[in-house]
């Protein structure tokens, strides 16, 4: 029972990292997503930034974020938020980018004006792009979570694995890789069927 | 014949291509006066500048020079007071048929409950009524149509302005939006601009027809159809009117 509690304990803390990452990740992904596919100016300043760091591994930011936010929560949070961020902000660009001219300009002649076309016409049609990007970015995000665990935590899923490992307890190992999974999963699940709920006019 | 409502000046517009920067005239000299709840079809070769002409008049592009007046007052923006139906349509996928035609209201800050009896009155104008919770992707080609040109109605546009919209329709769907369309122009008397590249559905809806010149265009031709609604395509008149503008127009293609 002990190792239950210490399995669904490190779980729940694992899951709270990946929830506050993912979600930083998400709204700024998205913000910045939207004003880099909307706005040419912004692409052309923002983009040459975002293409440089995107290509380093999550993984090489371990150091740094040890060295700026020490151990446990707020490094671990950083690394997720960081491996969902780039997945999520490429989406929102493409979506955006892909909006039908057609459609804005019928939302024009329509007596939209330069905010309502974007909120009404461009983010709404950008939605499934961006859907897809919060999808890949979760994925990364229990990626990310585990490698900071593994290094720069004395708690969660992550953490826990490796303990085990240098304990001979190959069986605690695989437990904890198994929830990884299994929580990965969950949350895989909720959000496309959040993603159906908001896209259902795309069925059929 | 009333007032003139859209006066189009001497416009000509010049496009700037993409590579090696070379101009592209697109429409020169190009004049014509429509007057109130007019229905004019405008017909020439592909390629003419016909969709350009729309776009200038319709606000979302600027002229090179010349001047476009509705009621007087130069065009320089998009405006709901000039209406919009795009041949392939250009429904919002994610709005409903009620949430389609109430876009325009919507954003012109109308109250909710005045912009949804706005927006079933259309429907129905369209003879959509029951539909206003469908989605687009649930809808054929025709009944989509109907919903756009709801959707223009819907702020009781000046002048609705039309690209082509039955085009990509088959003959049946096509000849019945025709009629509806002529029973909702004759109920509404707006001013139709109606760009087509069928000659016959040109003589069989408007009071005038204008041919274009090939590339870069410009009026060629202008014919009064004075046949009384509803027409018929088998009547003399017409037929001879349709042969006489389809010559005009060959004479363009070559």
């Amino acid at each position: 029972m002990v190792w239950a509690g210490e399995l669904m304990g490190n779980t729940l803390i694992s899951l709270w990292r990946v929830i506050v990452g993912f979600a930083l990740a998400a709204v700024t992904g998205v913000m910045l997503g939207i004003i880099i596919g909307w706005w040419r100016n912004a692409r052309d300043l923002i983009e040459p930034v975002i293409e440089i760091l995107r290509p380093i591994p999550p993984l090489a930011w371990i150091p740094l974020a040890m060295l700026w936010f020490g151990l446990g929560f707020k490094p671990a949070v950083f690394l997720i938020w960081l491996g969902a961020f780039f997945p999520i902000v490429l989406n929102t660009v493409l979506g955006m980018e892909n909006t039908p001219r057609k459609l804005t300009e019928v939302a024009r002649t329509l007596g939209a004006g330069p905010w309502q076309v974007l909120f009404k016409v461009g983010v709404p049609s950008a939605a499934p792009s961006i859907m897809a990007g919060l999808r890949i970015g979760i994925g990364i995000g229990w990626m990310c979570l585990v490698a900071a665990e593994l290094t720069g935590s004395n708690s969660g899923l992550g953490y826990m694995i490796m303990y085990y490992y240098s304990t001979m307890e190959a069986s605690k190992t695989v437990a904890g890789m198994l929830m990884i999974g299994i929580v990965g999963f969950l949350m895989f699940i909720g959000l496309k069927k959040l993603e159906d709920k908001i896209l259902f006019w795309k069925a059929a | 014949m009333s007032v003139q409502k859209l006066v189009i000046e001497s416009v000509t517009k010049t496009f700037l291509e993409k590579k090696g920067g070379k101009t592209t005239v697109a429409l020169r000299d190009f004049n014509l006066a429509i007057a109130n709840g007019e229905f004019v079809c405008i017909v020439g070769p592909s390629g003419c500048g016909k969709t350009t002409l729309l776009k200038l008049v319709a606000g979302l592009e600027q002229a090179s020079s010349g001047s476009i007046c509705l009621d007087g007052k130069p065009v320089t923006a998009p405006g709901p007071e000039r209406g919009l139906v795009f041949q392939d349509f250009a429904l919002f996928p994610w709005r409903d048929v009620t949430g389609n035609v109430a876009f325009g209201p919507e954003v012109l800050k109308v109250p909710p409950a005045d912009r949804l009896r706005t927006a079933r009155r259309c429907i129905d104008m369209v003879g959509l009524t029951g539909s206003g919770h469908k989605y687009p992707s649930e809808l054929s080609g025709g009944m989509q149509q109907r919903v756009a040109i709801a959707r223009a109605l819907a702020n009781n546009p000046e002048v609705l302005l039309m690209d082509e919209p039955f085009g990509s329709l088959d003959a049946q769907t096509r000849s019945q939006l025709q009629n509806e369309l002529l029973r909702i122009w004759q109920e509404n008397k707006k001013a139709v601009v109606f760009v087509t590249h069928s000659v016959e559905e040109a003589v069989y809806l408007s009071n005038r027809v204008v041919v274009m010149t090939g590339s870069p265009g410009t009026v060629k031709q202008i014919y009064n159809v004075v046949l009384p609604y509803p027409r018929s395509r088998a009547d003399g008149g017409f037929v001879s009117l349709r042969e006489e503008i389809a010559g005009c127009m060959a004479e363009e293609c070559r």
